[in-house]
């Protein structure tokens, strides 16, 4: 599904990506996990197209296509979708609008025709249910005055609307307290399927005990420093960081 | 004599007025007629707000009255039904309509309409002549004649414009709405006014419409005096959608007595000149007043909001917010003075004034201007000016929403802030409708007008 091969990149002049090497097939959950600063969020940037973020060298394909080729809404509509770790507040813009304007675009990007206003809105509670997002929520401004968990479950009912085939969640756990988390976590597992898949971005090891990793992958300093099971979290989580900054693994 | 010459200008504008004397005289009835000799003295001082006038330094007025202009001294015959080639763009809307065609009542069903509960709405000039008691109470009473040239030119020149008398105690919440239509063969320059009285414990909601209807170049020079008597409650909703052509000098007196609470919003969707005074006297404790507009601007257009809110006495509050979306080489300017009064204490008020600039040559100038003279108040003014927020609209992208598109939504959810403090749905959604429309570029098109005149 997503092949990323060689990828370097950079915000400014500084070089954040060092040659990112990632295979993640349908069906699949890769966590990557690292100490902060090592490029978690710029990989997470990089795939969903953000521009402050200039790629210098590297390919990454998504479903054979060449994904860095496509502006950010386009990704989108092809499929990849991010939780963002900050998301952002939009005044005066509707849950309900947004949420229409987006479903609406992804269907006419394959052909569909848009969505009744009664399809949309029992669309909406079918989601709502599902991921036990507050139904109160959806009608009120995006993410205006949202709390940082209200404002993560948002994010995967947006998930759960869009039906994603490849879903980043950068950093879902940071600021959730164990309830929201597992709220969070039962959601993206709801949404699980063996022709989609996700990316977990993470600190810790928490959020892997409700989603599952098939792999774990260690950045640092830019690069994949250790690939391995999902095992590979709990050692991480015992050893700490300073295993990996010290020098200890080898590729 | 030189149309580009400053005294020139004031010279023939004055002569405009003496050679017409009697014409305009001769159809208006002394209530109107006797204020006439002092506002062109007036006039004859003040002249047009120059360069130097600090309130007007960020629009420049004379240069509008240098072209040619027709100016009609009696109402003119038309020779079109106005149903034909107007249809309003807020049509499902249920409200007592009112006409002003080229500054003169539009008589539908007589000078003056009764309405069931006492309520007037009909023609200034009529109204002048039918009731001069309430009309002399209040007429030219607001409005600042010495201060202002324009002010004093337009009370030397008007002779008619819409009148609205709601007695004591009436209430009514079906709109009034007034429509004011510019429609002529040749260039044309209008001075009309409005005058709008709430008795005590009365309520109204007015909406005012502005519409241009050929592609002729129009200046309006527009004074309305409004009274709100004690606890009397009224929403003013101003909507101008004019061509690029024409030009307005908007000037709002309003004077609110004890307990009487008055919301406005000025909503500019489309004109190419436009000023906008507005004044809001604070004469009574308890009254309350909230002010919001919104301008939203392309090409060379130019909108000007000087709004200046008078704390005349203790124990008053005011809350104001304006907001405008500039694109191309659009500019604009906002000015909120806010006075308070030596003895004005408890006083509270609030502005702010927020813009978001879509061009590097698009611009604004925001300036709040407070003086302060009682010291037991809370004040506060804040003025943003800055560009589309770049994290909203990625997130919007990231959703799948195209750049065209997210850009819009979030223009719409900006001036919605503003829309959305209109009280009666049915109209918050059509102005929300209409924003929507402005934003995609089709007013400008005045697709539902067929005369395609900008």
């Amino acid at each position: 599904m997503l092949i990323v091969n060689d990828l370097h990149a950079r915000i400014n002049d500084k070089e954040i990506l060092k040659g990112i090497n990632l295979e993640v097939k349908a069906g699949e959950v890769h966590a990557i996990m690292g100490p902060n600063g090592s490029g978690k969020s710029t990989l997470a940037s990089v795939l969903t197209g953000r521009e402050m973020v200039e790629v210098t060298h590297g390919q990454v394909t998504f479903n054979g296509k060449n994904l860095l080729e496509m502006p950010p809404e386009v990704r989108s509509r092809e499929g990849i979708f991010l939780s963002f770790q900050y998301p952002v507040e939009i005044p005066g813009v509707s849950m309900v609008n947004f949420m229409k304007a987006a479903v609406n675009e992804q269907r006419k990007y394959r052909g569909l025709e848009p969505l009744s206003a009664t399809d949309f809105l029992k669309l909406m509670r079918e989601r709502k249910e599902l991921v036990e997002i507050d139904s109160a929520l959806t009608n009120r401004s995006v993410n205006e005055g949202f709390s940082g968990g209200e404002k993560k479950k948002n994010e995967i009912f947006q998930m759960a609307m869009l039906e994603p085939k490849l879903a980043i969640l950068d950093e879902t756990d940071s600021g959730l307290d164990i309830d929201a988390l597992r709220i969070v976590a039962n959601g993206v597992n709801k949404l699980k399927s063996p022709d989609n898949a996700v990316i977990v971005i993470t600190h810790y090891q928490r959020l892997l005990d409700y989603i599952v990793p098939d792999f774990v992958h260690i950045l640092y300093n830019g690069q994949i420093v250790k690939s391995a099971g999902k095992e590979l979290a709990l050692e991480l989580e015992e050893k700490g960081y300073d295993w990996i900054k010290n020098g200890n693994l080898k590729g | 004599m030189s149309k580009t010459d400053t005294a020139g200008l004031l010279d023939d504008l004055v002569s405009l007025y003496l050679d017409n004397h009697d014409l305009i005289t001769g159809g208006s009835s002394d209530t109107l007629n006797k204020h006439r000799e002092e506002a062109i003295q007036n006039f004859r001082i003040i002249g047009l707000p120059s360069a130097k006038n600090e309130d007007y330094k960020y629009s420049r007025v004379e240069p509008l009255f240098q072209h040619e202009y027709e100016k009609y001294f009696t109402p003119k015959k038309i020779s079109f039904r106005v149903d034909d080639i107007f249809r309003c763009d807020i049509p499902e809307l249920d409200t007592h309509l009112a006409m002003v065609l080229n500054g003169f009542y539009l008589p539908s069903s007589g000078q003056l309409q009764k309405l069931d509960n006492g309520i007037i709405v009909g023609s200034l000039a009529q109204a002048a002549t039918d009731f001069p008691e309430i009309v002399a109470k209040h007429y030219n009473v607001y409005a600042q004649c010495n201060a202002d040239g324009l002010v004093a030119l337009n009370t030397a020149f008007a002779q008619d414009g819409i009148f609205i008398y709601v007695p004591k105690g009436a209430a009514e919440e079906k709109p009034i709405q007034i429509i004011n239509l510019l429609m002529s063969e040749e260039n044309l320059m209008v001075n009309y006014r409005n005058l709008i009285i709430l008795e005590e414990s009365s309520h109204a909601n007015i909406l005012v419409c502005d519409h241009t209807l050929s592609s002729k170049r129009y200046l309006s020079n527009v004074v309305t005096e409004i009274f709100t008597g004690a606890n009397s409650t009224l929403e003013y909703v101003r909507m101008q959608n004019e061509h690029n052509n024409s030009s307005q000098l908007s000037h709002t007196f309003i004077n609110q007595e004890e307990g009487s609470s008055v919301k406005t919003n000025t909503l500019t969707l489309h004109g190419g000149f436009i000023r906008n005074n507005l004044h809001i006297a604070l004469k009574g404790e308890g009254a309350s007043a909230q002010a919001f507009g919104l301008y939203l601007t392309d090409r060379t257009q130019h909108t000007d909001n000087f709004t200046f809110i008078d704390h005349a006495v203790p124990n008053c509050s005011s809350f104001e917010h304006y907001k405008g979306i500039l694109d191309e080489q659009a500019t604009g300017a906002f000015n909120g003075k806010i006075l308070v009064r030596p003895n004005a204490q408890k006083t509270q008020a609030y502005q702010s004034n927020n813009n978001l600039l879509l061009t590097a040559d698009a611009r604004i100038n925001s300036k709040p201007q407070l003086e302060i003279y009682a010291d037991d108040v809370k004040c506060s003014h804040g003025a943003t000016v800055g560009q589309i927020d770049a994290d909203a609209l990625f997130y919007m992208r990231s959703r799948g929403i195209g750049e065209r598109d997210a850009k819009l939504m979030l223009m719409f959810g900006f001036a919605h802030e503003i829309v959305g403090q209109i009280s009666i749905p049915t109209l918050r959604d059509r102005l929300d409708e209409l924003v929507d429309k402005r934003l995609h570029g089709e007013l400008s098109r005045c697709h539902t007008c067929p005369m395609h005149c900008c």
